[in-house]
């Protein structure tokens, strides 16, 4: 009980509110590394998944990118990408985007890929030229899915950028990595429940997006999107 | 340490010192693979019952699920960091969560199993005399093992990954040596534990897809 009343008297120390180390200015880096990594690697994954699903080629390629994605071990990525580009953003963002890329890549191919061979043919029928099809009837199709593979990149991603505060990173991390350091237990503490509480946010407000995007007609037809292809945890 | 701080002529590998250093690579694949072994046996000990008991009263089955996904997404560092004022910097703290996030990959795969068993085959089976647990051990749970497997294999290749970042509280198998170059400045241990990492998620999921074929020899074709 004692230690809980510790960590409500550092919520609410007024200098835990304001700076370079408060509250808010730590929420703002978190956020802006982790979603510029998720915007770069959604840039990358995106089209080259909805290529591959449209076209059906290089399958076996688009799903193991999953399975070695999930077997890169995300604190030793960002420790060599530390050693080869030195301090600042350049190294986190680049290691954070390589371990957005997977899940949205495999996720993208696997949404073009189960769109209904009828409803192509019957886009085709009707006389859409390819790009129009792939935008106008297989995407809303496959909306649900493929973001599903950005919510799973999105989540992973914050988590992630958590370890980023080891190679003097910002972000919320930092609470937790110098609790550790100096020994801090309450610090370290209020630093994870301020992560685990952004994580679930970026996991409930991208699942609420989704189901904005979603067309009606497919809203109607399926239960509420919560299925994702695969499982993805590196941080 | 010569001139700046990057611009260092330690090589990516120094292959001498590496030749006088096995045993330490030795230790920390050992601890590496008992944290993951130890993460993965009590996963599947605490998920069966759970995926069983969540396939058997639907009614169980949403609420399992939202937790597991909510839970999925918390950091584990965080997790750690919530633990230490209780369990500190120990094996029970890093197993808890290690255990944790495999129970969430594994409920949800044997769920997915037993719900993918034909309707046809229980009725068969029904048919044949089975009572509900016989039928569960040798008709359901035999049937779901692909999916039992396959999920094995994603908690193992996690786990080897989230094994590493168990360093920041004291443990870490490689990743401690991935640690230990990082704060020396050195590349050669953070490199070699860094391909050794990979290399074993990449060997396990190709072990337990082996075993997978022995294992559900009817499955081969999916």
């Amino acid at each position: 009980m004692e230690f809980l009343g510790s960590i409500w008297r550092w919520f609410s120390d007024p200098t835990h509110w304001s700076g370079a180390d408060g509250i808010p200015q730590r929420l703002v880096e978190h956020v802006q590394l982790s979603a510029e990594s998720v915007a770069i690697g959604a840039l990358i994954a995106l089209p080259i998944g909805i290529a591959l699903g449209h076209y059906g080629r290089f399958g076996d390629l688009a799903i193991n990118i999953s399975n070695v994605g999930r077997a890169l071990p995300s604190f030793g990525i960002l420790v060599i990408a530390f050693q080869v580009f030195g301090l600042g953003d350049f190294p986190i963002v680049l290691s954070l985007t390589a371990l957005a890329i997977p899940p949205m890549l495999t996720n993208s191919y696997v949404a073009l890929r189960e769109v209904d061979p009828d409803v192509k043919d019957a886009a085709r029928g009707m006389g859409y030229r390819e790009l129009t099809q792939v935008l106008r009837v297989e995407l809303p199709l496959a909306v649900p899915l493929l973001m599903a593979g950005v919510r799973t990149s999105a989540v992973q991603v914050v988590a992630t950028a958590t370890l980023a505060a080891l190679i003097s990173g910002g972000g919320f991390g930092r609470y937790i990595i110098d609790g550790l350091a100096q020994q801090d237990p309450i610090k370290g503490f209020a630093g994870a429940l301020l992560v685990g509480l952004l994580a679930v946010a970026t996991e409930l407000s991208l699942a609420r997006l989704e189901r904005v995007l979603v067309p009606r007609g497919i809203r109607l037809l399926k239960a509420p999107a919560m299925q994702r292809t695969a499982t993805f945890k590196t941080a | 340490m010569p001139t700046g701080l990057f611009l260092t002529s330690d090589p990516w590998i120094n292959w001498g010192w590496l030749s006088s250093h096995v045993p330490l690579f030795e230790d920390a694949l050992q601890q590496h693979l008992t944290l993951t072994a130890i993460a993965i046996l009590g996963g599947l000990v605490l998920s069966l019952p759970l995926g069983v008991a969540a396939h058997r009263w639907g009614a169980l089955r949403n609420p399992v699920l939202a937790v597991s996904e909510i839970f999925y997404t918390i950091p584990s560092i965080a997790l750690f960091s919530l633990l230490i004022p209780y369990t500190g910097l120990t094996e029970v703290t890093a197993e808890i969560g290690l255990i944790g996030y495999t129970v969430l990959i594994l409920v949800r795969n044997v769920m997915v199993g037993l719900e993918a068993v034909p309707p046809d085959v229980i009725d068969a089976a029904n048919g044949m005399g089975y009572r509900p647990l016989a039928r569960l051990m040798r008709i359901e749970l035999p049937l779901a093992l692909p999916a039992i497997i396959a999920g094995i294999r994603i908690a193992t290749v996690t786990t080897i990954g989230l094994v590493t970042i168990t360093a920041l509280i004291g443990l870490g198998g490689l990743g401690q040596l991935i640690l230990r170059g990082f704060i020396e400045n050195f590349h050669t241990p953070l490199v070699v534990a860094t391909v050794l990492s990979i290399a074993l998620a990449l060997v396990a999921d190709l072990t337990l897809a082996g075993a997978q074929r022995l294992a559900v020899p009817w499955a081969r074709n999916t």
